[in-house]
Order: C-alpha cells, then structure tokens, then sequence
C-alpha cells in the first residue's frame, strides 16, 4: 500500500530546508523498499514548526516537526509512516490548537492540498464557486459579493462589491481583471502563501471577476522577490487552461477569460494601484493623479478591476456558500475572515486567519507566544511599514479596520510585526523615512525630498545635535507629508513616525554613548 | 549581447505593454541589462531612449554593470529588523568586504539590500541566487559562502 507523506514546497518551509527532507525521505524509503509518494504541498502556516511533514494514515493525517533532513532515520526507524510515537510527532494535524481554533475559508485548502493538482483541488470543493457563478446574471453575482461585505485586503479596504459594480456599468468594450500580488509590506506573506499553496483559488476568484463584469482578460501583478509563487502560479494556470477552466469557453460557457502572470521589479510603489497599472503597462511606476478611478479608466485606458491577491481568494467560498455565509463572521463594519500574519520576534510565528475582531494580545500571546528572544513585547507594527506601531497598552484591541482606525493606526493587509523591548524606536522612525526616500516615486516633493530630509533630521536627533528644535522640525515635516503627498506613500509614512515619538518619546531623547 | 537582446525582444515585442518583460528576459539571460541594450530595445519597441533607460533605473531590480556569480540579497525590512537584520548585514559586509550594490574582487558575490522576502515570519531572511534563507546567522552566512565558493 503506498503512504502519502506531505513535505511543503511553501518558500518559507524551503529556506528552512525542506527540499533537503524531502530528499532524505525519498532516499530513506527506496533503501527501505517502502512504497511512498510525496506530495509538495503549500505551508499550513505554522512556521516554528517548518518543515513540517504529514503522513496520511488511518487516524487522519498526523505531524511530524521541525524536521531536519537528519532527523530522517529516525522517523522511518520510529515507524512515522503509520504515525508511530516520536519526540518529533505533534499528533494529527488538524488538532494543533493553533490551527483547530482557526476560521479559515481563504486558507481551507492551503497546506492540504497539491497546490498544483487540478485533481486536488476539484476533489476539495474546487470551482463550485465558479461553477454557481455561470448560473448567475453578472449583476447578480456582483450583488453578491457587494451582500457579503467583503472589503479589499490589499489595505484601503473598499468593499469589493462596488468597485466592481463600477466596472460592470461601463459599457461593453474592453475590461480588465488585475490582481496585486505586490505584497511589499514587510510582515505579511498571506499572498504568497496562497499563491504558493493554492493558486487556483485566486484563479478561480479572477475568472468569477472577469465573468461578473464582462473581462476577458486578466493579469497576476506578481513581485519579482517572489520566484517560488511565480512557478506554482504558472504550473497552475497552465492546468487550468488544459483542462478548459480559462481560454476562450470557459467551462463550457461560451466566455472567455484569459490570464497571465507578470513580474514587478522590486519596487514598493508599484503596489498602490495605480503604480501598479504604469508598470502593467510597461513604464516607471509612477502614480497617476485620480480621477479617473482605474474602474473607469485603468489598464490601457479601459475598465478596470484592481484587487489584492486575498480579496480575489475570497471570492469562490462567497459564490458557493452564498454572501450571509460569508457575513456572518466578523464583526461591525468589517465582515467576514482576514488572514493576520504574525511575524517578526516572534515565537509562534505564521498565519492564522480568523473572523474579523480577535484582539492583538490574543494574537500576540494565545497564538504567537510572545517574543522569540524572550523578552518583553514592546511595540508591534500593524500594516506594514506605512502602519502605526502601537504600544503594550493599547494590545487590548480588537484587529477589525474600525477599531485600529480609532487608536490611529490602520489594518492594511493584516500583517503584524512584533518587536522585544531591545527596539529602540527613534531608529525605527529614521527606517520609515528612509524606506519611504528609497521607494518614493518622486512625483511630489513631500515625498520624494521630505523624507530624505527626515532621514537627516533623524540623524540629528539620535546623536543628539539640537535635538528639541530637531524632533519639532520632525514633527511639522510629517504634517507636510501628511498634507501635500498625492499617495499612500509619502502619505502615510508619518503614521510610524508619529507614534513612535508619541508612544516611545523616551527613544528619541536617550544619551548618545 | 546582441542575440540575447533580439531573442527577448523577439519574444515579447507582439504582448501590450512589452518593456518590462523585455527587462526581465535580458536580465534573465545576461545578469545585467547592458547600456548598449538600451537603444536596440527602444528602436524595436518604438520608445525613446531615455523611456527605456527611464525604466531601467526606475526599478530596483534593473542592473546596469554585470553582477557577480551569486547575488546575496539581504532583507532590511522591519520584521528582519525586529531579528537583528543589521548584525547579520554588519557581518556581511566584513565577510565579503565589499558594501551594497558592490561585487567582490573575485567577482564571486554581489551583495544587495532587498526590502521583504515574505519570510518575516523566520527573520533574517535572505535570498541567494533565487534560493530563500530564513532564521540566518553570522555561521550560516559563512557556511553559504562556503558553499558556494566550493562549488564554482
Ligand atoms: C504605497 C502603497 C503600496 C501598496 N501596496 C499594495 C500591495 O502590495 N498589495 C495590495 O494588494 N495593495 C497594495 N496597496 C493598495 C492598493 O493601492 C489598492 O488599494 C489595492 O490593491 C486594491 O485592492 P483591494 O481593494 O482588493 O484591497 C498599496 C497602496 C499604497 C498607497
Ligand atoms: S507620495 Fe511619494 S510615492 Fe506617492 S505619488 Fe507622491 S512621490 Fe510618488
Ligand atoms: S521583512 Fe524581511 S522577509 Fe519580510
């Protein structure tokens, strides 16, 4: 009888040395005569625990981890492949109280399933959301993600629904679907993830897009730092098109609906939408001025969808299950499930998507462990490098878009980066500055000199040169970014330079050694 | 030079919006996008030159000197730098003695900031020639150092 072990193929699996264990295994069972077959499956997104191996047994699948390629001998010597007792055995997988206490409708597939068998992903539930889809008028299948409530993942969180109407109501000509799969904010990895771990998903949610609003074609904006997503997309979209899922009939339905990937070329910028489109179009990713909104005008002049990669996942499970599924979890105004990553120093690090509305500190604590190093949690930064860092006493609130808007600090795309009380966060405000001076496209002079001259300011300030008159100058700088950038950017790069110097002023006036 | 440039072009010139996909394949094939390339591509591609040479140096991952046999990229990022992202730069730069953007004696290694591998999650993260590392120390540095100087 062949034993099914399961070794990811997820990026972060492999920098922790899953090829190597996965060699070792295969080398293992052919030396021992044991009929295997390995599947390479996405991350299930509990990362201390990576590599982590399944095996498929009568009990269900049970978890073997962190393997080492070392560690192999061992586990066949143990009798792993019918779930035998292990120092490195975690029981089955399902019941880890990290994954068992989750919600996961985006990420129900991703560490389960080969991400790039269209088998796999049929047999799991796959394409029922599309499927019910081609069942609907266009402007039903918009009414329905518009009842779900499902906002944009990507940060600004619009809702979907009405952008999407927008491009529906444009005449018929030519209409786009994109996908930001730029995902530069430090401290989120959701979009990889589920590129990596099942990119039919988002494949599917594009061609519901493209269906719903009259596009025939589409294009997967991918960063170029992300090699391993780009293969697992491009094997994916090929099955797809083999099997009639995309081209010119969709299922069978007489639409068309095409798609490719794209690659980025390392600049931050290029996901703000518009950013995002210039480079689409082959040209530097400068911002253009709105309007027209890309809805209107975008991609080539036409109507276009612009959406980040979980928005689109999120999709499918809407049109199977219907919008009142998918707004029951949540909370307020912010409906339904978002992946939060947890990373940085941090224990238990990884994904852990729930409904809207689990506190910071649940997060921080009940999943993440606290620190890796140990010591106390400090600050944490939500949203990426443009997102506020908050101080220990505000961790009691809970992660929905409204309830961070009211402490000041913003969702974005749900990543969260915790830091140790060896953070020293006048450093930190001199890193958004300069992070913001780097990546600024340099249409306007708040961002593009401001911020270099923050950098400098910064300096003063932490060698202690005039240092008062220097944090004041910082200060009235950031009002000037607040005020006069056209985009996000320059924008919101005072949102982790304000609450530094507001909840850690003591940072900013240490004694120079 | 010239083959690999036509090739790309060849390749790509028909899709709407080429320029950038044309970048990637001569950097794919050549390391590097030549500054000779810059008016074959804009002759073919119908732009000016100071358009493509305009995109060229707006994005970061565009190089315009061949790099060296490996391309060390360091993540800088604030979840590397809640792990001590500048101690294993620091390290770096010594093992290498070579800064950013600058490519060893023996052209072995070019050393390069990146901004996010999506590994925040087992920070400091690094990328060697494509290859993702996580949790990396001063002695997992070196032993990739090693490696790969083994190898060549
Ligand atoms: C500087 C900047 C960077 C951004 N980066 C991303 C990104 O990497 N991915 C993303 O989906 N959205 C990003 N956004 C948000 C996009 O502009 C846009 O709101 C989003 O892609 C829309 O999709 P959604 O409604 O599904 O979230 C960024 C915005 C700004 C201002
Ligand atoms: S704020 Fe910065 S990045 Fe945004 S448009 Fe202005 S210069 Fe460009
Ligand atoms: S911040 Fe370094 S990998 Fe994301």
């Amino acid at each position: 009888m062949t034993t099914t072990v399961y070794i990811p193929r997820d990026a972060t699996a492999l920098s922790l040395g899953a090829d190597a264990v996965a060699q070792a295994i295969a080398a293992e069972a052919r030396q021992r005569n044991l009929d295997i077959k390995i599947v390479r499956n996405g991350s299930r997104g509990m990362f201390w625990l990576e590599p982590l191996v399944e095996v498929s047994t009568a009990s269900g699948r049970q978890a073997y981890g962190p393997v080492k390629a070392a560690d192999v001998p061992g586990l066949f010597a143990a009798g792993f492949l019918d779930g035998a007792a292990h120092p490195l055995h975690l029981g089955a997988t399902e019941e880890i109280p990290y994954l068992k206490s989750q919600e996961r409708l985006t990420f129900v597939r991703v560490g389960v399933i080969d991400p790039v068998s269209l088998d796999d992903y049929l047999a799991h539930g796959g394409y029922a959301g599309l499927r019910r889809a081609l069942t609907l008028e266009p402007a039903q299948i918009v009414q329905e993600v518009t009842d779900s409530g499902l906002r944009g993942r990507g940060g600004a969180a619009f809702p979907t629904g009405i952008k999407w109407k927008t491009v529906l109501d444009q005449p018929p000509q030519q209409k786009y679907v994109t996908c930001n799969a730029d995902e530069g904010d430090s401290g989120t990895f959701a979009d990889r993830m589920l590129m990596e771990g099942d990119p039919f998903m988002l494949i599917e949610g594009m061609t519901i897009a493209g269906i719903a609003v009259g596009a025939t074609r589409g294009y997967i904006y991918l960063r170029a730092e992300y090699p391993h997503a780009h293969r697992a997309l491009n094997e994916a979209i090929a099955a797809a098109y083999q099997a009639g899922y995309l081209g010119p009939d969709v299922l069978g339905s007489g639409k068309r609906f095409d798609l490719e990937v794209r690659l980025g070329a390392g600049a931050y910028i290029c996901g703000e939408e518009t950013s995002m489109l210039e480079s689409l179009e082959g040209r530097r990713g400068e911002v253009r001025v709105r309007p027209p909104l890309p809805a209107i005008k975008g991609l080539f002049g036409q109507p276009t969808i612009v959406n980040n990669v979980i928005s689109l996942a999120s999709v499918p499970v809407i049109l199977e299950k219907g919008a009142q599924f998918y707004r029951d979890y949540g909370m307020g105004k912010s409906r339904g499930t978002i992946p939060l990553q947890l990373a940085g120093n941090i224990k238990r690090g990884g994904v852990v998507e729930r409904a809207f509305g689990l506190t910071l500190r649940e997060l921080l604590y009940d999943y993440g462990g606290g620190s890796a190093s140990g010591r106390p949690l400090r600050a944490v930064q939500v949203g990426g490098p443009l997102g506020a860092y908050i101080p220990e006493s505000q961790f009691d609130t809970p992660l929905d878009y409204e309830a961070l808007a009211g402490i000041g600090a913003l969702l974005g795309h749900g990543g969260v980066v915790a830091f140790d009380d060896t953070v020293d966060m006048a450093r930190m405000a001199r890193y958004a500055m300069e992070f913001c001076a780097i990546e600024s496209c340099g249409k306007c002079t708040p961002c593009r000199i401001g911020s270099t001259r923050g950098v400098e300011l910064m300096d003063r300030v932490i060698a202690n040169i005039d240092r008062e008159r220097n944090l004041q100058l910082v200060e009235e700088l950031c009002e000037t970014m607040l005020h006069g950038s056209l985009c996000g950017l320059g924008g919101m790069t005072p949102y982790p330079v304000q609450s530094a110097l507001k909840h850690f002023p003591e940072d900013f006036r240490k004694t120079v050694q | 030079m010239r083959e690999a440039v036509d090739l790309a072009i060849a390749q790509h010139k028909d899709q709407p919006g080429p320029l950038l996909q044309v970048l990637h394949a001569v950097q794919a094939q050549l390391g590097y996008v030549p500054p000779a390339a810059v008016p074959v591509i804009a002759d073919a591609l119908n732009l000016s030159r100071a358009e493509v040479h305009g995109v060229v140096t707006f994005y970061h991952f565009f190089r315009q000197s061949p790099p060296g046999r490996h391309i060390v990229q360091i993540c800088q990022a604030e979840a590397c730098r809640a792990m001590h992202c500048e101690t294993l730069t620091e390290h770096a730069r010594k093992r290498l003695s070579i800064d950013f953007h600058q490519t060893t004696a023996d052209g072995a290694f070019t050393l390069e900031p990146v901004y996010c591998l999506g590994n925040c999650a087992c920070s400091p993260a690094m990328m060697v020639d494509g290859d993702l590392y996580g949790r990396v120390t001063p002695e997992d540095f070196d032993a990739m150092v090693a490696a790969k100087s083994a190898k060549q």
